[in-house]
């Protein structure tokens, strides 16, 4: 007789692959794993990713042939190293909490979304919304990024080694940016607080975005920086901050307001 | 959300696998829409022109004389094609609902597509010395095993999948668009057009026709236009940049070029891989992989940027 197999469970937020099994296919060597992404899925590969870092504490994974896969290496939560040799896709590594990451090719849109804390080192180019809504951590991009790098960026600091498109730093509430080559139009568009840093030709600046005063302090957190990550000098770099003009906020909750009426 | 691609073979001689490239790099990007996948597929000039027509939007559901419609729709096509003063070399029933027709024509396009368009039902896909365009429901897998593309041999092609998102789900809203009435042009779009009744006003105002509801269309008549004025395909690609509101990418070919064009706020993704070989583009950089199995580099094009490759 023939076996029926089972209808596909539904899951109402749309995951797929809900019955994937860990493929457990790592390669381990005391505190260090790898393994070849290049015949697993993403669940698979996010789940060995999981099991390795999770449930056998290993400290170094290393990842070959993600082969430009989406939303891989994502909502890691520990304090651990990941190496990707090759280039990933959309939304790479988002929501992570502590790794150190490192990309040995390109990524695409999204990149390192809501970044919690950690360092995400790429060295290829990125796609747009890179860092966006970051949090804290570095980001250190040697390549090009598209548009709308660190939108509603709220902390962390994000290094860029070429050129970025238009809107970059769109709304950045907090953080740095330390841009070494060219930025598009609109940079730092609407921007509440925060520092972008460009050596680079400026193509235009966005509303309340303005050039702001260098001061010693900016001098020593790019060496630092730029220290850390073996970049060398830094270039010469323009400071831009926001105008506060756009400032139109009442300075008392509403609560309290009534309290004064 | 819709994925697009493009492929072009740097000298290429034809003889290029493209149509299984084409189905592998949109099969890859499935999930960017499920509705309909459509390819415009290059093989090297002919002196024929090839017409690729559809008789109806797929099957007929049930309809008892269904066949006997189209065998009339079939025969009428080719009696207007004859009057039309083309001499038919072959003509292949691809399916029940698609034919492609070789003719021997000198006279003028446009005469001769709206005389086949004015049978019921009849819309031109592509015409052209070197284009084939082929669209249907479904996924890449689907559609390419169905019109046996996985032996297509071609110089350069693009192709589209779908997620309606402006009109319905059918054969004629599906890309790539044909640039009526100007051979071996087509567009695959990605995006949405918000000034799009006023351009269709516009061209029809100048006898152009619109064989769908779908906001896309715009570019393909739009850049066909451009180009009967003088323009070339680049100028007018450039023109588009101002003319054009609302977010796009699209890729645009002609029988030696393909070129890509964004809008100025970088709103839909473009991927681009130039290799010694070949030039690949995409939405993702999945599918440029699926075609290429090594570490590449890859980049995004920037806003309001246009970018053309010659074969």
């Amino acid at each position: 007789m023939d076996t029926v197999a089972p209808p596909a469970r539904f899951d109402p937020r749309g995951l797929v692959e809900l019955d994937e099994r860990v493929p457990g296919t790592a390669e381990i060597e005391g505190d260090k794993a790898s393994f070849d992404a290049r015949d697993l899925t993403t669940r698979q590969i996010n789940l060995e990713l999981r099991r390795l870092v999770y449930e056998l504490g290993i400290h170094e994974v290393t990842i070959a042939n993600p082969g430009a896969k989406h939303s891989l290496g994502v909502g890691i939560l520990a304090r651990c190293k990941i190496t990707f040799e090759g280039s990933l896709g959309y939304f790479a590594c988002g929501l992570i909490d502590g790794p150190e990451v490192h990309i040995t090719g390109r990524v695409g849109w999204s990149a390192c979304e809501n970044m919690m804390s950690g360092v995400c080192v790429i060295d290829g180019n990125a796609g747009s919304l890179t860092a966006a809504a970051l949090r804290g951590g570095d980001i250190v991009v040697k390549g090009k990024v598209g548009a709308r790098t660190g939108i509603d960026q709220k902390g962390g600091t994000v290094i860029i080694l070429g050129d970025v498109g238009s809107m970059t730093g769109f709304m950045m509430q907090r953080g740095r940016q330390i841009i070494c080559g060219n930025a598009g139009h609109g940079l730092g568009d609407s921007m509440y607080d925060g520092v972008l840093y460009v050596g680079g030709k400026v193509a235009s600046l966005g509303i309340d975005c303005v050039p702001g005063e260098w001061t010693d302090a900016d001098t020593e957190f790019v060496t630092r920086k730029f220290g850390i990550y073996g970049l060398g000098d830094p270039p010469e770099l323009q400071k831009f901050v926001c105008g506060k003009k756009l400032y139109n906020y009442d300075s008392l909750e509403p609560s309290e307001r009534k309290l004064v009426l | 959300m819709c994925g697009i691609a493009g492929i072009i073979y740097r000298n290429g001689n034809g003889a290029q696998r493209l149509g299984a490239d084409m189905t592998r790099m949109l099969q890859s990007m499935k999930h960017r829409g499920p509705d309909s996948t459509g390819y415009a597929l290059y093989r090297p000039p002919t002196a024929e022109l090839i017409l690729r027509i559809k008789l109806a939007d797929g099957e007929g559901n049930g309809d008892i004389e269904w066949a006997d419609r189209l065998r009339h729709r079939r025969e009428e096509v080719k009696a207007r094609l004859r009057a039309a003063g083309a001499s038919l070399a072959s003509m292949e029933e691809v399916n029940d609902y698609t034919i492609a027709a070789r003719l021997d024509y000198d006279g003028d396009l446009k005469h001769l597509a709206d005389y086949v368009e004015s049978v019921p039902g009849a819309e031109v896909l592509s015409a052209g010395s070197a284009l084939e365009i082929v669209k249907d429901l479904g996924d890449a897998k689907t559609v390419g095993d169905a019109y046996k593309l996985d032996s297509y041999l071609g110089t350069h092609g693009i192709g589209h999948v779908r997620m309606a998102t402006e009109s319905d789900v059918d054969i004629s809203n599906a890309h790539p668009y044909w640039a009526y009435p100007f051979s071996d042009v087509a567009v695959v779009h990605n995006g949405q057009l918000t000034n799009y009744h006023q351009w269709r006003r516009r061209l029809e105002r100048l006898g152009h026709r619109f064989a769908s509801d779908c906001d896309s269309e715009i570019i393909a008549v739009y850049l066909a236009q451009k180009m009967a004025e003088g323009a070339t395909l680049e100028q007018a690609m450039r023109m588009s940049l101002e003319d054009l509101d609302g977010v796009f990418t699209y890729i645009c070919v002609s029988d030696d070029a393909l070129g890509m064009a964004k809008d100025e706020l970088a709103a839909k993704p473009l991927v681009l891989y130039e290799g010694d070989d070949m030039v690949v583009l995409a939405s993702e950089e999945i599918a440029i992989r699926a075609v290429i199995d090594r570490e590449i580099e890859t980049y995004d094009p920037y806003e309001s940027e246009v970018m053309v490759w010659t074969r």
